[in-house]
């Protein structure tokens, strides 16, 4: 069981510090089974990258308050392909406006989870497209 | 994306099973009925007392709004300091008495706007500032004596300071009589807003120069405000909030009395910021019993004799986190109700979050309605006649009595495992917390926790008319030309020889606040002043506990 376990990267991208949403996501993955890892506050894309290759996860979430996803999300996609990352299960939570998702999607997000949205929807995205 | 489950239509769980205890967010169970028994049961009336006078439950001044009402300042600040000038005079125009300044994330911690993390936000959450030359711009053609000035600065706040009172100094106002608020309070951006910059110990120190230095050169300025507002936010409960922001005031205290300094000669200049959302009840007795408990720790623990030294002054608003990205529309109701909270609990400020702030940063319009919202209050509604007219009520004094009582227990309980200052250094305060948050975030999701338009009274959500603020990347683009002209155009070997006066400064341990100063008016950069204070004080690195 221990060796199946879908890992799951959060990470805060970009400068802001509003981390009460990021951390009950991250409370919310590990109560559903999964094994997750926490990046903190001020991730450059180079970092998230770096720790997603490293830490060999399944999925990589992000945690946008502060609305820099869009070229935030731009450049980590560059980054990610050029790791080999590509194919993993890319996500996004936070505060996103309607318009920045459908940018998002097109940029190459699996899944965005805007403000409002539920945490069993975040768990059960995971699980059908993890398991 | 997805929707799972059925939507509420009708009332809450908690209206539908009408006989289970009712319990307050801090953990008070909630009678059917009060009366004076209930009062005398939890403490009497000792604590009530007059307004004006100590314990100052009841308002910290005689006539409160009889006098004047509260001042009105909603946070503002986007793009750069020609955009933010521009909507600070509109506010000013539409009746508004007061400034409160965002800034943008780089500007927050200490970095320049041309530094290459701060790609895609310079002025996105606020105005973007490099050096004193944008504090000029800002504030350009506004009476600094007739509105005041808060800052919204942490982690970068001991340099926002100096380059506020620069510049006030070069448009000839006197410092010395110069108001004004920074936020300041480093503390609690390590449990929540994550503005931090150095470790903890060199961050709190920081502080202390700041309110030294202000004690002694700008005395009526109020160097820190104390939030218990974004530990709210985080997760924390009314009480927790207050107490929490307690021990942070107290921490910041002991330290500025190691200086030397008597408690007297600064501790009326510390203000305090809280949150408004919730519960009405809860929160106007939160308010009052911490005016009451507050102004016991200063008297009784601290000494201090000179009653102006006991007040709670506070900013009482927001309430961001009580919002819902749901029904959007009905955000400016509960605005009303959240003004109504902080006007009948005695507030010196408010600002209102805006209806559409879980879209956007706020629009024009939804600012002049936050605004209206206050003076429909003061105008019409009466909030201004009387003094705390909620004083007296069988249940709110009880409640005022529980909510002391509760504060206490929190502040002996961080006692009694190592302090603030440790309990924030190790992130125990932040997992709790957060485990808090997360506890609240299934409650609502299971309708234990009654939110309408998340689990009850749910509608289908149509595409809300709301109008998104641009990000305009050409002004970050003139922010950055405007910073590299800055860079060529000042003298150099000022600026050199400033940073390295800092730099020694604060390598001897001594006050930075003048270093500062003196490297401000020669027109260094925020991110070379940081470098320069960060080459000794290292940086925070934090810790991440769940």
């Amino acid at each position: 069981m221990e060796g199946n376990r879908v890992r799951v990267l959060i990470a805060k991208p970009g400068l802001d510090g509003h981390d009460r949403g990021a951390k009950i996501v991250v409370r919310a993955l590990i109560d559903a089974g999964f094994e997750v890892i926490y990046t903190g506050l001020r991730q450059p894309p180079e970092a998230v990258a770096q720790v997603a290759l490293e830490e060999d996860v399944d999925v990589i979430g992000l945690s946008s308050m502060a609305g820099s996803h869009v070229p935030y999300c731009r450049r980590l996609k560059e980054l990610l392909a050029q790791k080999g990352l590509d194919d993993k299960l890319w996500i996004i939570g936070g505060s996103i406006p309607l318009q920045d998702q459908r940018e998002l999607e097109e940029i190459g997000l699996d899944g965005v989870f805007p403000a409002g949205s539920k945490l069993e929807d975040i768990v059960d995205f995971i699980r059908e497209r993890c398991q | 994306m997805t929707t799972s489950g059925k939507k509420n239509a009708g009332p809450s769980l908690r209206r539908q099973e009408t006989d289970r205890p009712v319990v307050n967010e801090s953990g008070i169970e909630i009678k059917k009925l009060y009366t004076a028994e209930d009062v005398a049961e939890t403490g009497g009336t000792d604590m009530v007392g007059l307004p004006g006078e100590y314990p100052f439950t009841r308002g910290i001044h005689a006539e409160m709004y009889r006098k004047r009402p509260w001042t009105m300042r909603q946070y503002t600040g986007f793009g750069n300091a020609h955009d933010t000038n521009e909507r600070f005079k509109y506010l000013i125009g539409n009746g508004q008495t007061g400034l409160n300044v965002a800034f943008d994330l780089p500007s927050q911690i200490g970095m320049d706007s041309d530094d290459e993390l701060a790609i895609g936000e310079v002025g996105r959450v606020g105005m973007a500032v490099d050096s004193l030359r944008d504090f000029e711009v800002a504030f350009d053609g506004i009476d600094l004596d007739r509105i005041t000035v808060s800052l919204t600065v942490n982690g970068s706040a001991a340099i926002m300071i100096a380059m506020y009172l620069a510049m006030a100094e070069k448009r000839g106002f006197d410092i010395a009589a110069l108001r004004g608020t920074a936020q300041n309070d480093i503390l609690k951006e390590f449990i929540g807003r994550g503005t931090w910059v150095f470790p903890v110990e060199p961050s709190i120190k920081l502080v202390a120069d700041t309110i030294e230095y202000c004690a002694h050169n700008a005395p009526k300025y109020s160097p820190v405000s104390v939030c218990g507002y974004h530990i709210r936010e985080s997760g924390a409960d009314p009480a927790q909030e207050m107490a929490y922001a307690f021990c942070i005031a107290k921490a910041y205290t002991d330290l500025v009395l190691e200086r030397g300094l008597a408690v007297d000669e600064f501790a009326s200049r510390l203000s305090f910021n809280f949150n408004i959302y919730g519960n009405i009840f809860e929160q106007v007795a939160k308010f009052r019993a911490g005016r009451g408990l507050w102004a016991k720790i200063i008297r009784d623990q601290y000494g201090a004799t000179h009653p102006r030294s006991m007040v709670m002054r506070m900013i009482a608003g927001g309430g961001g986190s009580g919002l819902t990205k749901e029904q959007p529309e009905v955000n400016i109701v509960r605005g009303a109700y959240y003004a109504l909270i902080s006007a009948l609990s005695g507030a010196q400020t408010m600002a209102l979050c805006c209806y559409d702030e879980a879209y956007t940063i706020p629009s024009e319009d939804a600012q002049r309605l936050s605004l209206r919202t206050m003076q429909l209050l003061i105008e019409e509604m009466g909030l201004c006649d009387t003094v705390d007219p909620l004083a007296g009520s069988y249940y709110v004094e009880t409640l005022t009595n529980q909510m002391r009582d509760r504060m206490v227990e929190v502040m002996t309980e961080v006692d009694g495992q190592g302090g603030i200052v440790r309990m924030v250094a190790d992130g125990t305060i932040q997992a709790k917390v957060s485990a808090q948050a997360y506890a609240q975030m299934r409650d609502i999701e299971s309708g234990e926790f009654p939110k309408v338009g998340v689990n009850c009274y749910q509608m289908e959500e149509k595409e809300p008319l709301v109008e998104y603020h641009p990000y305009a990347e050409d002004d970050a683009r003139r922010q950055v030309e405007r910073l590299a002209k800055l860079r060529a155009e000042r003298d150099q070997g000022a600026v050199d020889a400033a940073l390295e006066k800092l730099t020694a400064d604060a390598r001897a341990g001594v006050n930075v606040m003048p270093a500062i100063m003196h490297a401000v008016k020669a027109y260094a950069t925020v991110g070379e002043m940081t470098a320069a204070m960060a080459s000794v004080f290292g940086k925070y690195h934090e810790p991440v506990r769940f």
